[in-house]
């Protein structure tokens, strides 16, 4: 493990958790992606700061851990709100009116797909099919699947996430 | 015959009716399988048993399963690990599938991946699970658990001197990771692109060693061929494929929803009888038999048994087998535009005919829907959707997997793309325009 002054950006919660998946994989690059997943568990974002950190516990390159993780839509290299809205936009939510609903979360929200709110609660982003087809049109704030949404009832489903 | 005996996959979750425990698993028999396979059977002779079920892959390639597990264990014994993966990076627009699986019964997927691993002798399995998928991460991790606290998994799988340590690996997300050589790169915390092929994962896979991946409704299947034979797998079908498939249905049907049912099921039982038909008001117009990257069937075809070999006859592919309905409210062009808006955002950008061609296929399905496509714009639509096609312009089936609902729309639908064009609007009100 690295001695210098840029890992302990990372707590020793999240070095622990890194460390277990390397243990299971035959060399220390290979948990980049489980690295970044769990730095973003943690803070809900991957910062220059920490992404670097990770790098040098990996003992890999910081541009290249920046290429993979620019790689994985799942992976924010921004601040995200408090909670993610993802609204899905694949072809089955399509069919049952997917585009009407994700219109009307915009107007709900008063920020368009890529926008956090002023007040950090929302950050709204579309997704591609979340294998709710058979729930369509599906929705995910966080890690809550919610489906069929009626756009009636977004008020009361977004209420829910302070 | 018992539930499980006629739906091996999802028997005991209608016996149970929810959930399956590792309780409920193991008293209906659940671990018996791979009891038989390590207790009683070499790893040739579990090839050989699934090899003669004629099981093929469920993620939708259908490729036999027997064959695929047989390359590995051929592979020569040079030192060193052997891998199993299962690919439950389920992200083909209208499936879930295996979603079902993961959450209502873990511990069938966990069973099929032992005595996968026994076969070809890997200590090492990796569960490549897509990042949305909470709640069947929270599953599959507490039955992994209780599986190692009973000694299915771990350093001597049923007192056997055979290892065996799971994990599950949790997707950064990308539809392209469910390609698995993509998923590999994936695996190994690279960006996931595909890999150049040959050679293929059984010869070189997950860092450089022989490996196998399968689906994981692929391997819920083997529990119950090793449980009940070869010839009771053959038997459940309807037509020439072997066992149950997971059917499901998503459009605008009056109980959208996922059965188990024989092989060879025809399309219209599947949507009149277990999806309950179309709703009031609606005529089935189109389905995508099985994701998005499959080409439209109509009316013709309903009657067609789902299976591989009847559905590529027709001109598509079983894929998934989890259904997509166009029904006659829906702008066959603007859906399209729809699917090709998925593929040109899904693309990996390696190469130019999929990184370049899909969005402007988009682009020009967008210009027809809003009513400013130009006579010849079908044309281009048909040049490109055979150029980006291929299949061999691309290093992957990503872009001719794009190509197949566009081609097989241009072919039915001809017509509203033409009248698109000439009156310079769409005629559905549904349509953007």
């Amino acid at each position: 493990m690295s001695d210098s002054a840029l890992v302990p950006v990372l707590s020793s919660e999240e070095i622990a958790e890194i460390e277990a998946e390397i243990s299971h994989l035959p060399d220390r690059e290979s948990a980049a992606i489980d690295a970044l997943m769990i730095i973003q568990r943690h803070r809900g974002w991957v910062s220059d700061e920490s992404l670097r950190a990770a790098a040098e516990l990996l003992q890999m390159s910081s541009a290249e851990l920046d290429s993979i993780a620019t790689f994985y839509n799942l992976i924010f290299r921004q601040p995200v709100g408090r909670h993610v809205v993802m609204v899905c936009d694949s072809v089955s939510c399509y069919v049952m009116d997917g585009d009407e609903l994700a219109r009307e979360v915009q107007a709900r929200l008063g920020i368009e797909f890529g926008q956090t709110s002023p007040d950090g609660r929302f950050t709204l982003l579309p997704i591609v099919c979340l294998g709710a087809c058979d729930r369509a049109p599906a929705i995910m704030i966080d890690s809550d699947l919610h489906g069929p949404v009626d756009q009636n009832d977004l008020e009361t489903l977004f209420a829910e996430y302070k | 015959m018992s539930i499980q005996e006629t739906k091996p996959l999802i028997g005991r979750v209608e016996e149970i009716g929810g959930r399956v425990s590792l309780t409920d698993y193991e008293s209906g028999g659940g671990y018996g399988g791979a009891r038989r396979a390590l207790t009683e059977m070499s790893p040739e002779e579990v090839i050989d048993l699934v090899r003669e079920s004629d099981l093929k892959g469920r993620g939708g390639a259908g490729f036999p399963t027997g064959m695929k597990w047989g390359f590995a264990k051929d592979e020569p014994p040079t030192p060193g690990a052997k891998y199993l993966v299962c690919n439950a990076d389920e992200m083909e627009p209208g499936t879930f599938k295996d979603r079902y699986l993961m959450e209502y019964n873990p511990h069938i997927l966990i069973e099929g991946m032992i005595i996968g691993a026994y076969a070809i002798q890997a200590d090492r399995a990796y569960v490549f699970l897509r990042g949305e998928y909470h709640e069947p991460y929270k599953q599959l991790t507490k039955a992994i658990q209780e599986a190692q606290g009973r000694g299915y998994l771990g350093p001597s799988v049923l007192g056997s001197d055979f290892s065996l340590d799971l994990r599950v690996h949790l997707s950064g997300g990308r539809y392209i990771c469910g390609e698995e050589t993509a998923l590999l790169n994936a695996l190994e915390g690279k960006r996931g692109q595909p890999r150049s092929k040959p050679p293929y994962p059984p010869a070189s896979g997950a860092w450089g060693r022989p490996t196998i991946v399968n689906n994981v409704e692929t391997f819920c299947n083997v529990p119950a061929i090793l449980r009940y034979g070869a010839q009771w797998y053959k038997d459940l079908g309807l037509t020439e494929d072997s066992g149950t498939k997971l059917f499901g249905v998503s459009g605008r049907v009056n109980k959208p929803g996922l059965w188990e049912l024989p092989m060879g099921t025809p399309i219209r039982e599947i949507v009149d009888t277990h999806a309950a038909g179309m709703r009031n008001g609606y005529k089935l117009r189109g389905v995508l038999p099985g994701g998005a990257s499959t080409d439209f069937l109509v009316e013709e075809h309903f009657d067609l048994p789902m299976d591989y070999k009847t559905i590529q006859s027709a001109g598509s592919r079983m894929g998934t087998g989890t259904m997509i309905l166009m029904d006659d409210s829906i702008c066959p062009v603007d859906m399209c535009r729809n699917l090709e808006h998925f593929f040109a955002q899904e693309s990996c950008g390696f190469c130019t005919p999929c990184r370049e061609g899909i969005p402007w296929v988009e682009e020009l399905l967008a210009e027809i829907e809003n009513g400013t496509g130009c006579e010849g714009d079908l044309e281009i639509l048909d040049q490109q959707a055979a150029y980006i096609g291929g299949p061999g312009n691309t290093f992957c089936l990503h872009a001719p997997g794009a190509m197949e609902p566009l081609q097989s729309a241009l072919k039915y639908f001809r017509e509203d793309f033409e009248e698109h064009i000439r009156t310079g609007k769409c005629p559905y009100q549904r349509g953007r325009s």
